[in-house]
């Protein structure tokens, strides 16, 4: 179900389009719809999330049904259709991760950060989610955030505590 | 020492880059099958080597690349499966982290055998840092002419693209794969037609997991019989597992294949035994979807023989007594873990990643998630787990692709491993919310056998 809460207009920029014709240019003439997901990715990316604005406009750079776009935006779990903190700690939930103590991190990330799954913080820093396996298993617990995906593994209540310290200081300093 | 085959120079230093990985022997397979092998020689090759499918099927992948249609005119197209999806299962990360090179390489070989001149790479979105990895190798690549135009002088052609997924674990199914690689929702196709027939842009196409790709690498190096001499019967050659759970030393391992499961949890060689002096409760072998089987079957057969890492020897009893290879996640569970709940969280794992497609896997997985959660809770009665078997024996077998079929087997193996633990938690729901079960007085296989 696609929930618009709010909308956001956006204009692709030069060199976000030069990037979309890169990505066009993989496929074959006519085939132009598989970069559809690539280009949401960046997309996201510049944004953090994607609009339905930033869809429809999606849509009209591949000449494609606006629903093409939506069905595909809705299926995967990568994409945002809300705003988030700036950054998403996206914790594992799944069996192994769980054998190594992800549930009792999970709890100590909403304690920290005092918002619930899925919400962001007062100052419009910090989301959380659990997400499925994520294919660490071997280095559980572990998080990730978008949008480069940078990895934190062994994760301990201290570990967290540091990570969001160096966040919080690295939006700030930025 | 084991011989390792795709691990052997991982531990070089810059080995991720192409200098260091053509100085170790890096794209020799390239010169070996582009200047002196036909593209038919090549498929031989890996026919020969008895190499299976590293993704989880284990379907012998020289007979997969034995049945790709060649109609004149049409392109066929390699994909290569990158999207890692399955719980315990992370060694396609580690290799394209560590060896990307290995990756490319396989590719351009493959490719050649399979007469394919663009090639994609199919990774999962998550896998950002890898993407960026595997992008910079095909550069590296492409910038010393094994990639591009007229390949070695060759007249071989070759383009290889990545492609992100958008985290979805139903895109690790082929035809998943192909739908989300054209642009759209992850909904698996009905076959026949199979891949090899219609696939990407309903052109011919062959999908193979990164290691199966990677393995191609030391085939053609050293020739498939060569390959076929490393482990025991139809299991052949080495294979990476990613072992996980409570393990002295986690990681993935390259192993010959035939490798008794006992030493490879209890060797300093590979998981160094169970973390915290514990003792061993349960194993997942093969990644989420395979069966659980209790400590005793995991380190004997029912018939009281060594179970070996083997393809043939994890499933010897079906799967009253036995359970699967797959894509080689280990995971290993120590006597505090609580099986009830971790046949929640999986069976969880596969209600979120339904496709909805087919009613029995849409709806099925939720309704015994739900039934898990009562029982888990503390709610459940006698009865729930009776409805729970009745409902993964109605999903198992009854839907398009094997993700129905992957959450009925965990639920199943538990009630069938592990019914005293399922039963203690009805008839005793508030001791349940305070402690774990412990080691079990496990219930005897054979009784819930179908």
């Amino acid at each position: 179900m696609l929930k618009v809460q709010e909308n956001m207009i956006v204009e692709f920029s030069a060199p976000l389009l030069e990037r979309f014709a890169e990505v066009v240019a993989r496929y074959p003439e006519g085939r132009h719809k598989s970069a559809l997901l690539p280009i949401l990715h960046l997309v996201q990316a510049e944004y953090g999330w994607l609009s339905v604005d930033a869809m429809d406009k999606v849509a009209a750079y591949l000449g494609i049904q606006p629903i093409e776009v939506y069905e595909v935006a809705t299926f995967y779990t990568m994409f945002f259709l809300q705003p988030k903190g700036k950054y998403v700690l996206e914790v594992c939930r799944t069996g192994p991760c769980c054998l190594v103590g992800a549930e009792r991190i999970m709890k100590h990330i909403e304690t920290r950060l005092g918002v619930k799954e899925g919400e962001v913080t007062a100052d419009g820093m910090f989301s959380w989610r659990g997400v499925e396996c994520i294919a660490a298993c071997g280095f559980g617990p572990v998080l990730q955030i978008g949008p480069e995906y940078t990895f934190y593994e062994n994760l301990t209540e201290n570990s967290v505590d540091k990570l969001i310290e160096e966040l919080r200081h690295k939006a700030e300093t930025n | 020492m084991a011989r390792k085959l795709l691990l052997n120079h991982v531990d070089v230093p810059g080995i991720n880059g192409f200098d260091v990985y053509r100085q170790y022997g890096g794209y020799r397979a390239v010169e070996k099958a582009l200047r002196t092998m036909s593209p038919d020689d090549v498929v031989e090759e890996v026919k020969k080597s008895g190499l299976r499918g590293r993704g989880g099927a284990g379907f012998p992948t020289g007979m997969k690349w034995g049945f790709l249609a060649k109609p004149e005119g049409v392109p066929r197209y390699l994909v290569c499966n990158g999207d890692e999806s399955e719980p315990g299962t992370f060694k396609d990360r580690y290799l394209m982290t560590k060896i990307p090179h290995a990756l490319v390489e396989g590719m351009i070989v493959s490719s050649y055998a399979l007469g394919a001149n663009t090639s994609y790479i199919y990774i999962r979105g998550e896998m950002m840092p890898q993407i960026r990895i595997v992008e910079r190798a095909i550069a590296e690549a492409k910038a010393a002419g094994f990639l591009g135009k007229n390949i070695l002088g060759t007249g071989y052609d070759l383009e290889i693209y990545v492609q992100p997924g958008g985290g979805a674990y139903i895109c690790g199914e082929e035809t998943a794969l192909l739908e989300s690689l054209e642009g759209k929702r992850g909904n698996p196709r009905i076959k026949p037609p199979f891949p090899a027939v219609a696939g990407l842009y309903g052109c011919p196409t062959v999908v193979n997991n990164v290691e199966s790709i990677a393995a191609t690498v030391p085939i053609i190096n050293e020739g498939g019989e060569e390959y076929a001499k490393i482990g025991i019967e139809r299991s052949t050659g080495t294979k990476l597992i990613s072992a996980s759970g409570n393990i002295v030393r986690p990681g993935v391992y390259e192993i010959e294949l035939g490798l008794p499961v006992e030493e490879f949890i209890y060797s300093d060689e590979y998981c160094g035994g169970i973390a915290n002096g514990k003792r061993l409760k349960a194993v997942v072998a093969g990644g989420s979807s395979v069966p659980i089987l209790p400590a005793n079957l995991a380190l004997k057969t029912a018939k009281g023989d060594a179970r070996l890492m083997t393809y043939e020897s994890l499933a010897d009893g079906g799967f009253v007594t036995g359970t699967a290879m797959g894509s080689g996640g280990f995971i290993a569970f120590d006597e505090d873990q609580c099986i009830v709940r971790n046949t929640l969280n999986f069976t969880r794992f596969y209600h979120h990643e339904s496709c909805g497609q087919c009613s029995p896997c849409r709806e099925g997985t939720g309704w015994m998630e739900k039934v898990l959660h009562k029982i888990e809770y503390g709610h459940g009665d006698l009865s729930d787990i009776d409805l729970l078997w009745d409902i993964q024996r109605k999903i198992d077998g009854n839907t398009i692709c094997p993700l129905g079929d992957a959450s009925a087997w965990p639920v199943a193996s538990a009630i069938r491993h592990f019914r005293d633990e399922f039963e203690w938690h009805i008839f005793h729901p508030e001791e349940a919310q305070t402690r774990n079960y412990g080691l079990a007085h496990y219930a005897d296989p054979l009784i819930m056998a179908e």
